[in-house]
């Protein structure tokens, strides 16, 4: 039920994910937070199987730390990628399998910003939009129609809000908040949390 | 030696599988010293496959039941913690007990809080308890509930998959000041201000988040968890038995109250026409 939304410009990348945790028809919470910061210029947004989501995000959050420890230079998002896929696939056939989706957005000194799309079964793919949960049904369209690469922080937060609303219309399930990051050349930064009373302050 | 050659235990048949011992380097540090617990298991070639035949549905004569079905509550308001509970277990359609401690007092600070299986909370919250008390003698400070409940995640979260059956929150009070947290088997943690668990737990919420608010004074509080409770013993066939009411303050938890919630009833239903103030 969980919806992660990221959008990739030619000067940064851009990140949502929804912050309700539900058990079975339970909201248990409407402001949980599923996005992690890797390292300096590198988040990701994480769903999936409860458990398996928050032990997987911290394990691959504090490796990349290890790396850059024990190395003195950080992973590049493309390295940071292989890495996480690399976990995603040794654990895929075994008796405990992460079963989790996720969007890391990133900006590389060389390259700029990056945004890549994995699923549970550590299938990988650089993409300029991508969307995990149900809400991908409403919001890839709207991307596919209004999305430009070079769009300003500002209308890439409107994209953003464009989708959720879209999602708060039509999506049966409840999913009032997202919480929002953006990758640049300083770093992450958190944006404005979506909300319904945001969205409905316009 | 931990345990002796004889005594086949859990872990040594987890880690006999070479699959198994690639994915322990994964498991969070923690596990490292956790996941030794010395288990007797039926001498079979493997324990978790074992418990699944006997578990199924083709055997419900000869299933081993578990006991289920509770409501327990906690919230978080200016005053502090309370934790409010029913005291019935289930195994089936058999009331096996309307006096269960639910409640688990794990130090002075600490509560938690039993549904889903018996067995399963009351082990691993008793084994909780003993990694807290060594926090305790190994930092000369007391553990703080965020991590006394991320110890718990992680001790169940490395047996997921394995049929393990807890749904408990831990409530107390630490240096942050009051804390409570929602752990359960499949190994979410979750930090938050109300919670409420178990088969009646929708009832609860439907009681407890129309009347919650933060500035409620401490008997207000102890009688809304109370209140909370009643009515999902009442609607909930698996819950029952009595109230128990405990309130978590800085200097501790303090045990409130324990009421049948047939005297619970007869005194509710006088003012349940009553208009609303």
């Amino acid at each position: 039920m969980d919806c992660l939304i990221g959008i990739k410009f030619n000067d940064f990348a851009i990140v949502a994910a929804d912050m309700t945790n539900a058990h079975s028809i339970i909201v248990m919470k409407t402001d949980e937070n599923k996005l992690y910061k890797l390292s300096n210029k590198l988040a990701m947004a994480i769903s999936g199987e409860q458990g398996d989501t928050i032990q997987f995000a911290e394990y691959i959050a504090k490796n990349v730390q290890l790396y850059k420890m024990r190395n003195n230079y950080e992973l590049s998002p493309k390295e940071a990628s292989h890495f996480t896929r690399r976990i995603l696939a040794d654990n895929l056939r075994t008796r405990t399998p992460y079963h989790v989706n996720l969007l890391l957005a990133g900006y590389d000194n060389q390259d700029g910003p990056q945004l890549y799309y994995m699923d549970y079964l550590a299938s990988v793919a650089s993409v300029d939009y991508a969307a995990h949960g149900y809400g991908g049904y409403f919001s890839l369209s709207i991307m596919d129609r209004h999305y430009l690469p070079t769009m300003t922080r500002e209308q890439g937060y409107d994209l953003l809000k464009k989708c959720v609303k879209e999602v708060h219309k039509r999506l049966i399930v409840n999913l009032p908040n997202f919480k929002v990051q953006v990758v640049d050349k300083d770093g992450v930064h958190d944006m404005p949390t979506i909300t319904i009373d945001s969205l409905k302050n316009e | 030696m931990l345990f002796s050659e004889k005594t086949r235990t859990l872990d040594s048949i987890l880690n006999a599988d070479p699959v198994d011992s690639l994915f322990s380097d994964l498991l969070p540090t923690a596990n490292n010293n956790l996941a030794r617990h010395n288990f007797e298991v039926a001498p079979v070639k493997e324990a978790t496959s074992f418990v699944k035949k006997w578990n199924n549905s083709c055997h419900e004569n000869l299933k081993i039941k578990f006991n289920h079905g509770t409501t327990t509550l906690g919230f978080i308001y200016q005053g502090g913690v309370i934790v409010a509970v029913d005291s019935r277990a289930t195994a089936g359609s058999y009331i096996a007990s309307q006096t269960v401690k639910k409640v688990i007092e794990i130090n002075p600070y600490l509560l938690g809080t039993m549904a889903g299986g018996a067995a399963d909370c009351s082990f691993w919250e008793r084994q909780l308890a003993l990694q807290c008390r060594l926090h305790e003698l190994r930092n000369k400070d007391r553990i703080s509930v965020a991590a006394a409940s991320k110890v718990l995640a992680n001790m169940v979260y490395s047996y997921k998959g394995m049929g393990l059956s807890m749904g408990t929150m831990l409530a107390g009070w630490d240096k942050r000041g009051p804390g409570l947290y929602y752990v359960d088997n499949d190994g979410t943690r979750l930090k938050g201000k109300l919670f409420s668990v178990g088969s009646g737990s929708t009832y609860a919420y439907g009681v407890l988040d129309a009347e919650y608010d933060n500035e409620l004074h401490d008997e207000a509080a102890r009688e809304l968890g109370r209140r909370a409770i009643y009515h999902a013993a009442h609607r909930d066939a698996m819950s029952g038995g009595f109230v128990s009411v405990y309130h978590v303050k800085e200097d501790g938890w303090e045990f409130v109250s324990r009421t049948d919630v047939a005297e619970l009833h007869s005194i509710y239903k006088t003012d349940q026409f009553l208009p609303v103030s």
